[in-house]
């Protein structure tokens, strides 16, 4: 199991829990929404996916590790089997986006001959091949979005997490970034892909995680 | 940041180019701490460069003094000073070591006085005592000479600067201990100075290193980044504080050099030599340069290794 929830609760300080009883599983190469309105604590429950956020009660347990029990070194570790896409892209400004893309390997202490190639090949792949010598801060909100989800997948993660991933693009650029989560999962990685498009997700028939005021359903 | 960049961005750029530092320079005071680096290089090279001089001057000067010895005899009552001079003469002449002997005679005692007492004085009317000056060529026994001198010519003694070499001894070693004190606090408010950069450009950089931290960096990469840049400034610092020194020493022995002949000239070489840094002086300052650049580097990783640390 790549991730396990027990009963867990979340708030910050001594204010009400923002989180409550949640429970579920993400068992490996599975496919799956989390939903909810804004505000419900999506972005929250990715964090703690992430070992960002430790759970105020309850148990969770990431790659069968306790994340209360986890050292900094595992951590790190655990961030390596995991890309994340998050909602505001978090590209690295003075960074071309072939650099931004090479970066969870140039942190490993890779050499760059030995990821050059691949990360060409996914910058491709992706549609950004003509962009790749730029900065962020001239590419569209669709190429952002993009980057991100490479910079995601370049150490070909176990589980990815993307938050929002479809908010920022047209719905023709987010039924072509859906397809290629899709066609990620297929290769082997689990999705946990977090949207509040209904209309998305009444196209693909996958399990949904719901949150609605702190509180979990599963739609299987 | 504006060089790395424009060197990515340009449209044939290659990824193979050299690395972007994944620190943001522009958030970080570079230049502001540059200059700090270089202050403390230059201060701790100038201590470092004088302390030089004033050793390997005092160390002519011990040498000099060393060289010499003085036997002093008084004219006593019932005594003929001429006849004790001459026996102390003999008895310095018979001791190994000594090279030569050098009596002061009449005139010469009355020209050493003269400065004070005018001339035409008959120094026959007053009980001035006589000076013989031996020169040291070996490691003679002087204290076989000060007791034959005791036994056998009362009225003289015998005065081998010991004191002299002691005074300057510790004057000398007083002032390398304050130049080190001096350096070790340069060194100590350099890292003090560092450490306070460092989070400061910590907290510049805080969304890259979140980012960082995102996508599985380890604390001792983030640390080792921040390692290399404060590295390269401090490299630079201890350039320029380096080079300046170097340059004020050598101009300083240049114009000593010009004023040789002047009344200032003259004291200052009576004091200082050639006042020119030797070789060892400006390796001193090269090792301070690159001292002051290891330290930066040094203590910006642990600032950074530690608050990273203190944030998990």
């Amino acid at each position: 199991m790549l991730v396990r929830f027990e009963n867990v609760g979340l708030r910050y300080g001594l204010g009400t829990e923002i989180l409550r009883d949640l429970s579920f599983e993400i068992k490996p190469k599975s496919f799956q929404f989390l939903s909810g309105p804004s505000g419900s604590g999506k972005t929250t429950l990715l964090k703690m996916m992430l070992a960002n956020l430790k759970p105020t009660r309850g148990l969770v347990h990431l790659f069968g590790d306790d994340v209360g029990r986890m050292n900094k070194d595992q951590v790190t570790a655990l961030r390596r089997k995991v890309g994340v896409v998050l909602q505001d892209f978090r590209l690295l400004d003075h960074l071309t986006t072939y650099e931004n893309v090479a970066l969870p390997l140039r942190v490993q202490g890779k050499s760059e001959d030995s990821y050059r190639a691949e990360v060409i090949e996914l910058l491709r792949w992706v549609g950004l091949g003509d962009r790749m010598y730029v900065p962020p801060s001239i590419l569209s909100g669709g190429e952002k979005q993009r980057t991100a989800i490479a910079r995601a997948l370049i150490v070909r993660p176990e589980l990815l997490l993307a938050d929002e991933p479809t908010g920022n693009v047209d719905p023709v650029l987010a039924k072509r970034l859906v397809r290629l989560f899709i066609e990620l999962n297929k290769l082997g990685t689990a999705i946990v892909m977090a949207t509040h498009d209904w209309a998305l997700m009444d196209q693909i028939p996958e399990r949904r995680l719901v949150l609605t005021e702190g509180r979990l359903r599963i739609d299987e | 940041m504006s060089t790395a960049r424009s060197s990515q961005t340009l449209p044939d750029g290659q990824p193979g180019r050299r690395e972007t530092s994944l620190l943001a320079a522009g958030s970080i005071a570079g230049r502001a701490l540059v200059i700090v680096v270089a202050i403390m290089t230059f201060l701790a090279s100038m201590t470092a460069g004088t302390v030089e001089l004033v050793a390997s001057a005092s160390k002519s000067w011990r040498a000099d003094v060393a060289r010499e010895a003085t036997i002093q005899v008084r004219p006593r009552q019932g005594r003929n000073i001429e006849q004790d001079v001459a026996h102390a003469v003999a008895l310095a002449r018979a001791t190994a070591g000594i090279s030569d002997v050098k009596v002061y005679d009449k005139r010469e005692s009355e020209r050493l006085l003269e400065p004070w007492l005018g001339t035409g004085l008959d120094i026959a009317e007053l009980p001035v005592p006589r000076l013989i000056e031996l020169k040291v060529g070996g490691r003679p026994d002087f204290a076989a000479l000060r007791r034959q001198l005791v036994e056998q010519v009362p009225s003289a003694t015998l005065d081998d600067h010991r004191m002299w070499l002691q005074r300057l001894g510790a004057m000398a070693s007083a002032m390398v201990i304050v130049g080190v004190l001096i350096m070790v606090l340069v060194l100590i408010a350099t890292a003090l100075a560092i450490a306070f950069a460092t989070r400061g450009a910590m907290a510049g950089n805080r969304d890259i290193i979140e980012v960082l931290n995102l996508v599985g960096a380890s604390d001792d990469f983030i640390a080792r980044e921040f390692q290399k840049h404060f590295l390269r400034l401090g490299l630079k610092g201890g350039a320029i504080g380096g080079a300046a020194a170097m340059l004020t020493f050598w101009f300083a022995g240049f114009t000593a050099a010009r004023w040789n002949a002047t009344p200032g000239g003259d004291q200052l070489e009576a004091l200082f030599g050639t006042f020119a840094l030797g070789l060892r002086g400006y390796l001193a300052v090269v090792i301070i340069a690159f001292i002051v650049a290891i330290t930066t580097a040094i203590v910006s990783r642990i600032t950074v290794y530690r608050n990273l640390r203190g944030l998990d």
